[in-house]
């Protein structure tokens, strides 16, 4: 799907970090690989250490925290806001959902809209395409779009797959309409035929959860996971964001006139860094124009990848001057897809830590 | 082609590679392998292999990492 939007913006981001640190180094004896080989990755991939959110934290408990943050140091009012929009895949029930939580849980106005949309690392593109159609009925109203997961807490600590690559951020942006927004150009697209490339495959109604789906089992990669964790077939993901991204980006350019090298930086979902780099290559981007280093820091942050780029690289830019971004996303799903637009000047950019 | 099992004994010390017909078929090389392949590649050689050749073909013999070496600009 293709969409061009106007006048809006994105006025404030906040990242809010949980206070554990992991480190790769320290994790390379849960794994049954032989020590040399596991290290190697760590350049490669740009593993140092991750955040970890504590066993009793829930997605919602991020989003609350960061909400209030913004409430209790006036850069949103309760008034202002429009509508909620939490984009994830930890919610923390089946029933209520995510959005009338933080709704309840930070005592906002009955007239604002909840929804939840289930998306993992395409989930911020789909939350701003959200936030920018509701704007239209929404004049001076604001929409507070949260992306948070956990996925920490679904991943094997034996899988040297997958966790070393997670790690939990929770996003809050604040998206509005703006009478001098520029055109922001917006695709994704899908492949549910390769849906289960990245999978939990027990826990909702297709498999419950049981004694059996907690079993830890020896998968054919070496790695020790069970049925209730998160599988990424790590190959197949990568051979499809090298073969489907960037002829997508380059037919979007292309498509509405983007000149590429006014482009002033590329902020893309952060898998690792081995991929982007490959990615960068293709597209002939500099890397310093692509930042590859969340992962390094706080582990694959799933939807909150790209706000998670912007705080860490850009806090004082963007809050200064304005920027022609090109922010682009790949994943679960398989889901794919870039937004191109002006990035800057906003009211705050920054990282909160919690004790979560 | 020395050089090659060199570098992969050097990767996987604890298997054959002379004795293998298919280095990814007979689980002497994961993907995780291929990565750390393709970095030590690049390196050595000189070249980017693009993210495309990425994929099992190219790293299931001595001869198809010269082939892909080459592909990418290397000389081997």
């Amino acid at each position: 799907m293709d969409a061009v939007f106007r006048n809006k913006r994105i006025s404030g981001i906040l990242a809010v970090l949980p206070e554990t640190e992991s480190y790769f180094d320290d994790e390379i004896g849960n794994y049954d690989f032989p020590e040399k080989q596991t290290k190697r990755l760590k350049k490669v991939m740009g593993f140092n250490k991750h955040r970890l959110a504590k066993d009793s934290s829930t997605a919602s408990d991020f989003c609350v925290e960061g909400l209030n943050y913004l409430l209790n140091n006036g850069k949103v009012r309760r008034e202002e806001i429009g509508a909620v929009i939490v984009v994830g895949l930890s919610p923390d029930y089946f029933l209520p959902q995510m959005s009338n939580i933080i709704h309840g849980k930070c005592d906002l106005p009955q007239d604002v809209l909840c929804i939840d949309m289930p998306q993992g690392c395409c989930g911020f593109l789909l939350g701003l395409m959200e936030s920018f159609m509701l704007l239209d009925y929404m004049k001076d109203k604001k929409v507070v779009l949260f992306n948070s997961d956990i996925l920490s807490h679904k991943v094997s600590k034996h899988d040297r797959n997958d966790f070393p690559l997670v790690g939990d951020v929770t996003t809050v942006t604040i998206v509005e309409n703006d009478p001098e927004g520029e055109e922001i150009i917006f695709r994704l697209m899908a492949d549910g035929a390769n849906r289960d490339c990245l999978k939990i495959p027990a826990g909702g109604f297709a498999m419950p959860s049981s004694a059996e789906t907690a079993e830890m089992v020896a998968a054919d990669d070496g790695n020790k996971r069970c049925l209730d964790n998160l599988h990424m077939n790590g190959a197949e993901v990568f051979n499809f964001v090298q073969r489907e991204v960037p002829p997508m980006l380059e037919d979007l350019f292309k498509s509405y006139g983007v000149e590429q090298e006014k482009i002033d930086y590329y902020l893309f979902h952060q898998p690792n860094k081995f991929m982007l780099q490959k990615l960068a290559d293709k597209l002939n981007v500099p890397y310093e124009k692509l930042f590859m280093n969340v992962v390094e820091n706080y582990g694959n942050p799933s939807g909150a990848s790209i706000p998670t780029v912007i705080t860490h690289n850009l806090k004082q830019e963007m809050t200064e001057k304005t920027y022609y971004c090109c922010l682009s996303a790949f994943g679960s799903g398989l889901t794919w897809g870039a937004i191109v637009m002006q990035l800057g000047k906003m009211d705050f950019c920054k990282e909160i830590e919690t004790k979560l | 082609m020395e050089e090659i099992y060199k570098i992969l004994k050097d990767l996987r010390p604890e298997f054959d590679f002379t004795e293998s017909e298919d280095f990814v078929e007979d689980g002497f090389l994961d993907s995780f392998d291929i990565i750390s392949l393709v970095s030590t590649i690049e390196e050595k050689f000189n070249v980017k292999i693009d993210g495309l050749d990425v994929v099992p073909e190219n790293f299931c013999s001595a001869e198809a990492i010269i082939a892909l070496i080459r592909k990418s600009g290397g000389t081997i």
